[in-house]
């Protein structure tokens, strides 16, 4: 998968959840990502460069491979 | 049933509580107060003539036909005009009423033409039948007077005639159009003898009036004045079948009305609960389409898509299609294939989709239509509410008080509730529109809003926040209703956040453009107005935050405590005629039927023992990830029932690599449609009036579509689906649609209550239909939130992506017309194109001044995305910076322009924010001549087969 799409999809996610306060936009985010992404969404997720992320949705995804280790 | 005029009760009915008893030519009848005498007389099967009363309109008391004599009462009373009294006693036949009424009748056909027996309403008239009810015998005045029998025929509308000969100025017409339609194009001119119906224009036709065509008209009038030019070309129906519209969400029932296997016409079924007896130009007049010449009937197969198609068995296609996706499957796995359902199929047909896709190619990889464009609703309403649809009945209108209309245009896109929204605004109710553009509702006939909020594309966020900031900030929080309602912390978190300066008006105003003094008093009016009811369309949903803007949405009819009760609530305005429906049965691909995630184990358990499969876990790809990821060469196979998503989905470029990358694309409708240029596979498909099964409209209501010719493929698209089961080994032994409903009640809890049986029984049902609720349940969350506790979500404005500057420096946004419909597959092949033959482009005269444009000229409409040629239309209906185009027609492709852009939380595609540059033009785009000449290539079918 093209993964600044990814980067650019977890980063709307994340932006729009922020209001929301850290905590739970951090885990609303990663559960977005849970619920809604394919496997291969989450793989190219997973194995991409993960500079371009902002702070929410880099916390994110690290709940997200802390969870899958 | 065989042919039978609607019953006709002469006056519309009492909603009173009150019962009144009386009694008529001396049978008592009770009826609720208010009733006329008219009508309970109808009620106890009594009919007193009558030329000028219809139920649909008020009583008129024009015709005097209808006159009785009263105990008591002086003088002869016009029945349909007199209410009853408790004690009434009342008679309807006496020999004085009979000679009067004989009298009248003898004057009216004094000036008609008597030529019944080669008349098109002959034994279909009501003024032959009451003449022959008053028992009229002889016209003493002749018939060489004065007259009015050579009164030009009016054929200019193309679906029916006005012949003024036949017309007896009963105004029926006049009022239906006022009444019922609410577009006042009819008016009586002149006086006394010269007396005419006049449509008011120029020209005095129908076509260049105002007239919408609706049919209220030809199906008030009682003569052979408004008929339909079907039933001249055919002859009087000789039976009728209740079925359910195929257009859009209002869900429209209809009587089909037959002669053999012809459908003569659509008639309006007057217990149709969402219409109401109400039509509209679509769904009176324009099936046409399902006898166009241009159908496919013949199953066709293809090796690579720059191959003519070759037409075959349907034994060869599915063996052909079988054999290709098991090799893909093998090769790539079950992840590479996927299915797309359709909001223009019925609900079984939709849960047979999605059941082959998980069941049998094995992946969850299915999505539907309302990926672009109410999938936020889904979300939104599920978060905050607990479901996943809309709250109210469309009865619900009748007792609203403030109508916030925000991002939908009803009167073009669900004209039949429309017209239910400004009958109550004629009665007084308020309304807010929400809208860039400026929709018909803000300004019509006896219709107009106390607020237009013209706000900048993109801003919805910004402007529900600083309503909601001024309705929390003015203490116009219902705050019983929150802490009985809502979760109180999350409240407060919320009005903390709203409350913030930065949301105030004032502030957003930069943002928005909306002037910060209108829209405190537009939140003001819905806060304390009364029973406040959202409507909203694809002008919400269809944004980077769509699915914000519904959690906002929801928001403020909590914090005003509009939720639960008739006339309030929250209610997406569902585009297509089974949206609703097609997300209900499991059309997404994280959920199956009844939104439950595909993740939850005991979900899964009962899907895998009723169809005896294992199912995947994981969620699977939405339509933009499925065409990504066909790019990437890792999906590779897409069966897509009904739907054109090359002309539909947003930036057609990549929706034409995405399915160019696949090696097989199979589609499934009743046209060549645009994404057939790409397909290796074609399936005929069924239209709605040769299959039955089921549609779901926007209300929750779930209506029987009846089969009422033969499919014309030989299948109808459910029995297509278990062709290509059955090819892939899964035995399926579906033998009618109702079964496939009766499993949908077995796994889906909010269905378990329904059955083909109980919606024959009952008319409809609005689930959820259960043990709680068995006859369904017209108005959500009553008691308490379907969630438990209502949430309330904070949602900050989040700029879109899409930027104007200098080389694109205009913002588009796209919709529909009222004559036209989607990609216009039905529409365009029906004589709607009368009145919307091409897409055109809405642009500001400051604007088009600017660029030395005016109406009619071409003009290159180019964005990031590509760029096509379309005529202008030079208007103040679009505020300056902002240009608006329909998507109906393909040689347009409006979607050439639209981006990748969507909405956060689903992917909905942000087509109502891209943006433009707009200049004049010579001709096409060579993007458009290009397509011209791949379409022609693509749609070659091999004449040995052919022949």
């Amino acid at each position: 998968m093209n993964t600044d799409h990814l980067m650019h999809m977890l980063n709307q996610i994340a932006v729009n959840l922020a209001a929301q306060g850290e905590a739970t936009a951090v885990a609303e985010t990663a559960q977005h990502v849970v619920d809604f992404w394919d496997p291969r969404m989450k793989a190219g997720l997973f194995a991409a460069d993960l500079t371009p992320l902002s702070p929410i949705a880099r916390a994110a995804v690290d709940q997200l491979i802390a969870a899958h280790a | 049933m065989g042919y039978e005029p609607q019953a006709d009760f002469g006056t519309p009915p009492s909603s009173a509580e009150t019962l009144v008893t009386l009694t008529i030519d001396g049978r008592s009848v009770t009826v609720p107060e208010g009733t006329s005498v008219m009508r309970a007389a109808a009620e106890i099967g009594g009919a007193i003539p009558k030329l000028c009363a219809t139920d649909n309109v008020e009583a008129f008391g024009s015709c005097r036909m209808c006159l009785v004599e009263v105990e008591g009462m002086r003088g002869l009373p016009a029945s349909c005009t007199t209410p009853v009294r408790q004690g009434l006693v009342v008679k309807t036949q006496t020999p004085r009423l009979e000679k009067i009424r004989r009298g009248v009748m003898e004057l009216y056909i004094s000036d008609h033409p008597l030529d019944c027996l080669t008349c098109s309403a002959n034994n279909d008239c009501e003024l032959q039948d009451t003449a022959a009810q008053v028992g009229l015998r002889d016209v003493r005045y002749g018939y060489t007077g004065d007259n009015h029998l050579g009164a030009a025929t009016d054929t200019s509308n193309p679906y029916f005639d006005f012949d003024a000969s036949k017309c007896i100025v009963c105004s029926r017409c006049v009022r239906a159009c006022e009444e019922v339609q609410g577009t006042f194009a009819l008016t009586i001119e002149g006086r006394g003898f010269g007396s005419k119906v006049s449509a008011g224009a120029k020209l005095d036709d129908f076509m260049s009036s105002d007239c919408v065509s609706c049919g209220a008209c030809v199906q008030a009038c009682p003569t052979a004045t408004l008929n339909e030019k079907a039933v001249k070309d055919i002859g009087k129906p000789e039976r009728s079948v209740i079925t359910t519209c195929a257009y859009c969400g209002v869900g429209c029932t209809f009587r089909a009305e037959m002669r053999g296997e012809q459908l003569v016409r659509m008639v309006p079924w007057k217990d149709g609960k969402a219409n109401r007896g109400h039509s509209c130009v679509k769904g009176r007049f324009a099936w046409g389409y399902a006898n166009h010449a241009d159908r496919i009937t013949k199953p066709m197969i293809r090796d690579a898509i720059t191959q003519p198609w070759r037409e075959v068995s349907w034994e060869e296609a599915m063996t052909f299609t079988a054999a290709r996706l098991q090799k893909i499957k093998a090769e790539h796995g079950a992840r590479a294939l996927g299915g797309i359902t359709s909001s223009r199929c019925t609900n079984e047909e939709v849960f047979v989709v999605q059941k082959l896709v998980r069941g049998g190619f094995g992946s969850n990889n299915v999505d539907t239509c309302a990926r672009v464009c109410h999938s936020p609703t889904g979300f939104g309403l599920s978060k905050t509410f607990g479901t996943s649809a809309g709250t109210q009945d469309f009865d619900s209108v009748e007792d609203s008080d403030v109508m916030l209309v925000i991002g939908a245009n009803p009167t073009d896109g669900h004209p039949v509730f429309a017209s239910r929204m400004k009958k109550r605004l004629r009665q007084g109710a308020k309304l807010i529109v929400v809208d860039p553009r400026r929709i018909d509702l803000v300004r019509s006939p006896h219709v107009e809003a106390q607020h237009h909020l013209a706000l900048q594309p993109g801003t919805n966020v910004a402007v529900l926040t600083a309503m909601a900031h001024t309705i929390v900030t003015e203490g116009l929080a219902a705050e019983d209703f929150i802490r009985e309602r809502c979760d109180w912390d999350e409240y407060q978190d919320w009005a903390r956040f709203v409350s913030d300066p930065r949301h105030s008006p004032e502030m957003l105003e930069a943002v928005t453009r909306v002037p910060a003094a209108d829209l405190r008093a537009a939140a003001r009016l819905y806060a304390t107005g009364g029973n406040g009811a959202i409507y909203y369309g694809l002008g919400v949903t269809e944004h980077s935050q769509g699915t914000s803007t519904v959690m906002a949405i929801a928001n403020l009819a909590m914090v005003t405590g509009n939720i639960g009760r008739p006339g309030v609530g929250v209610n997406p305005l569902r585009g297509q005629n089974n949206v609703q429906g097609a997300c209900d049965m499991g059309s997404f691909p994280h959920e199956l039927s009844g939104y439950r995630h595909i993740s939850d184990k005991a979900t899964r358990a009962m899907f895998e023992t009723e169809w005896g499969v294992a199912l995947d876990s994981e969620p699977g790809l939405r339509i933009p990830n499925m065409l990504d990821a066909a790019v990437d060469g890792t999906f590779r196979a897409l069966y897509i029932q009904g739907e054109d998503i090359l002309q539909s989905d947003p930036n057609t470029h990549h929706v034409a690599a995405g399915l160019a990358a696949m090696e097989c694309v199979i589609v499934h409708d009743l046209f060549l449609n645009e994404t057939a240029n790409y397909a290796h596979v074609f399936l005929p498909g069924s239209t709605f009036l040769e299959k039955t099964g089921t549609f779901t409209n926007a209300e929750r209501r779930i209506q029987m579509v009846r089969r009422v010719m033969d499919p014309a493929n030989g299948y109808e698209d459910w029995e297509v689906t278990q062709l290509l089961a059955n090819a892939l080994g899964l035995n399926w032994d579906y033998t009618h649609a109702s079964q496939i409903m009766d499993e949908v009640a077995r796994l889906t809890p909010s269905f378990a209550g329904v059955s083909h049986a109980h919606l024959d029984a009952a008319g409809s049902l609005q689930w959820p239909v259960n043990e709680t609720h068995p006859e369904g349940s017209p108005i959500m969350h009553v008691d308490g939130f379907v969630r438990g506790r209502g949430k309330f979500v904070v949602t900050d404005y989040i700029p879109t992506d899409e930027k104007t500057g200098p080389r694109f420096p205009l913002l588009l946004t796209t919709g529909r017309i009222l004559s036209q419909y989607n990609v216009g597959a039905q529409t365009r092949r029906t004589a709607n194109t009368a009145w919307h033959e091409e897409d055109v482009l809405e642009i500001h005269p400051t604007d088009a001044e600017n660029r030395g444009l005016k109406s009619g000229d071409w003009v290159r409409l180019a964005s990031r995305a590509g760029e096509t040629t379309l005529r202008a239309l030079v208007t103040d209906r679009v505020a300056p910076g902002v240009v608006y185009t329909t998507f109906h027609h393909p040689t347009t492709q409006a979607n050439v322009v639209t981006t990748e852009n969507s909405d956060w939380a689903t992917n909905c595609p942000e087509y109502k924010v891209t943006a433009v540059q707009v200049s004049p033009s010579n001709g096409a785009s060579e993007w458009q001549v290009e397509y011209e000449a791949q379409t022609q290539q693509a749609r070659r079918i091999a004449k040995e087969a052919a022949e």
